[in-house]
């Protein structure tokens, strides 16, 4: 105890706040991979289907939608949250805490997942698409057969990557005001030059990131035949 | 069963338009085995790609079973599709699912009881001969135990068309045996039709009824197999018949000169082709009787096609120019094609 005392003594200080950012930095990733991939799954499918060599061509839905997932993915995702505080204020009736994050996160999150599962979804040969439709099947029952089911180690692969991207993302939202272990480290780490808490939330963010990318990998495996 | 009427198919591509298919028609009966043949990008593959309208024809028809399928809405032409199975080049299994569901599939999506897919599926294993291998992915299997797989994936709806697309060309040749066996068998003992596409002379001289050459977007010849290889009439059937066997290498050797095309005063080197109307009659030892003239063989192939032998005869005929002129007319009367291929002279 007295060498940890003397290595991280910050740390030791104010070990109660590292539990709740710990907490909300789970909390604010698993909501936002949740919820982008319910949202980023259907405008993949959508994309991929509406291509115009896709099974259902539809120019200005692909158009359009394709040129939205450009916007948001070229908007840095520093200028993203002030840019978002007026429809989080409305829908939270707050801008700081985790919720205020949720946004942001999502927003930025969604046409991310959308473009690693469109990417994932493109990988399945067509001529599988083109055996199925020589089947008679019809494209719902090729999107629930062939797209959302033949290529699931690629659509994990492409989670693990947008999960640890929104690792990155949650600690920005942390320097201004979203809580979370980034928040910690700009706080405490940097702004009262306590580095010891700096290297133990890179230390606790670097578990997370190999947690995430081992189960990634193991879930990969494990649906690879 | 297939009709194909005046069907054109031009795709776009950012060099100009690319017609692929141009005005073909053709009428696929029921129960045979129908070839198309042609080098790569002679548009043999859309050809058989419009006869499921994975590829829609810009203009024609398309009849299938007495029904228009360019008119078809998209409930009728999904349901017309599952009468029609096709098989690719590369299989095109679902990676996801093992053996028995790929097979399954189709009928799962129709909601069949569970004891009727069994049974469905177990029997269309044990004809493709892989019940053991059920719970395997396909993966895990070589490329002829894949193709057998898609063939009994194409066989789950009960079709009555099959269609391959050149199902053969990514196998080994004795594994293209066995394909073609089974492709043969389903055929019979089915009695379904089955249009195969392919680049390969040997594939539709193995098991075809029927072919149609196509060349550059058109059928240049079409017909019955003996037909087509007994008397070729277009140059691009010729040169396709002639991967399929030995007896033009003899145009290569007399290029070369090679000594057994140096012929001698007296002598001339023909090619005999006869068919099954005249392979029982010895009209070689009764030329050689009747004219004072000998013949010695240098090649001779006898193809055996739907069970009518088709032969091909290479020999030197030695003998006075009048003898020789009377055994060709003899030969000629009894229904052998004749050609003269080079005449000895002095040198």
């Amino acid at each position: 105890m007295d060498t940890l005392t003397n290595w991280i003594p910050n740390v030791i200080e104010y070990s109660n706040l590292f539990p709740q950012a710990i907490v909300d930095t789970l909390i604010m990733l698993f909501v936002t991979g949740v919820i982008s991939l319910l949202i980023g799954l259907p405008l993949a499918i959508i994309v991929v289907v509406t291509k115009p060599e896709g099974i259902c061509p539809n120019k200005t839905i692909f158009f359009i939608l394709d040129k939205f997932i450009n916007l948001f993915r070229a908007i840095p995702f520093v200028i993203l949250i002030p840019m978002l505080s007026d429809p989080t204020r409305w829908i939270f009736h707050t801008t700081i805490g985790i919720k205020m994050a949720f946004v942001p996160l999502i927003v930025g999150t969604v046409p991310f997942v959308a473009r690693q599962m469109e990417s994932a979804m493109e990988e399945i040969p067509e001529g599988i698409v083109e055996a199925s439709i020589s089947m008679g099947m019809s494209p719902w029952q090729i999107v629930r057969h062939v797209y959302l089911k033949q290529n699931i180690p690629g659509m994990i692969r492409g989670m693990t990557i947008v999960l640890i991207a929104v690792i990155g993302q949650i600690a920005i939202v942390g320097t201004v005001g979203a809580g979370g272990l980034g928040d910690l480290a700009i706080r405490f780490g940097w702004q009262r030059r306590m580095n010891d808490i700096t290297y133990v939330v890179l230390f606790l963010l670097l578990v997370i990131i190999s947690i995430i990318q081992m189960v990634g990998d193991w879930l990969v495996k494990k649906t690879t035949h | 069963m297939i009709q194909l009427e005046h069907v054109t198919k031009t795709f776009k591509t950012k060099d100009g338009d690319v017609q692929a298919v141009k005005d073909v028609s053709i009428h696929v009966k029921e129960g045979m085995i129908y070839g198309i043949i042609g080098f790569s990008g002679a548009g043999k593959s859309t050809l058989v790609r419009c006869m499921n309208l994975l590829e829609r024809p810009d203009e024609g028809k398309v009849i299938f079973d007495g029904q228009d399928l360019t008119q078809a809405s998209p409930v009728e032409l999904r349901k017309s599709r599952k009468k029609i199975g096709m098989i690719f080049q590369h299989f095109n299994l679902l990676p996801a699912l093992t053996i028995y569901e790929n097979i399954a599939l189709s009928l799962r999506m129709e909601k069949t009881p569970k004891d009727e897919i069994d049974a469905k599926v177990m029997n269309l294993l044990e004809l493709i001969d892989l019940v053991e291998r059920k719970d395997s992915y396909p993966s895990q299997l070589s490329g002829g135990q894949k193709q057998r797989v898609s063939i009994a994936r194409a066989l789950v709806n009960d079709p009555k068309v099959l269609l391959c697309d050149e199902a053969t060309s990514a196998l080994d040749p004795q594994t293209t045996q066995t394909i073609l066996k089974l492709i043969k068998r389903i055929n019979k003992e089915r009695g379904i039709t089955v249009v195969m596409i392919t680049h390969e002379m040997f594939v539709v001289k193995e098991i075809c009824d029927r072919v149609a050459i196509m060349d550059a977007g058109r059928v240049v010849e079409e017909g019955d197999i003996v037909d087509i290889f007994s008397h070729p009439q277009e140059k691009m059937t010729k040169e396709f018949i002639s991967t399929a066997s030995n007896a033009n290498k003899i145009d290569e050797l007399i290029e070369q000169q090679h000594p057994i095309t140096q012929l001698k005063e007296n002598e001339q080197l023909v090619r005999l082709q006869y068919d099954q109307t005249n392979t029982s009659h010895p009209m070689i030892s009764e030329i050689s009787r009747k004219f004072n003239v000998d013949c010695s063989i240098i090649y001779g192939n006898i193809e055996i096609l739907q069970e009518s032998p088709i032969g091909t005869l290479i020999c030197v005929l030695k003998g006075s120019d009048d003898d020789i002129r009377n055994s060709i007319a003899c030969f000629k009367q009894d229904g052998i094609r004749v050609e003269v291929i080079k005449r000895g002279h002095i040198d």
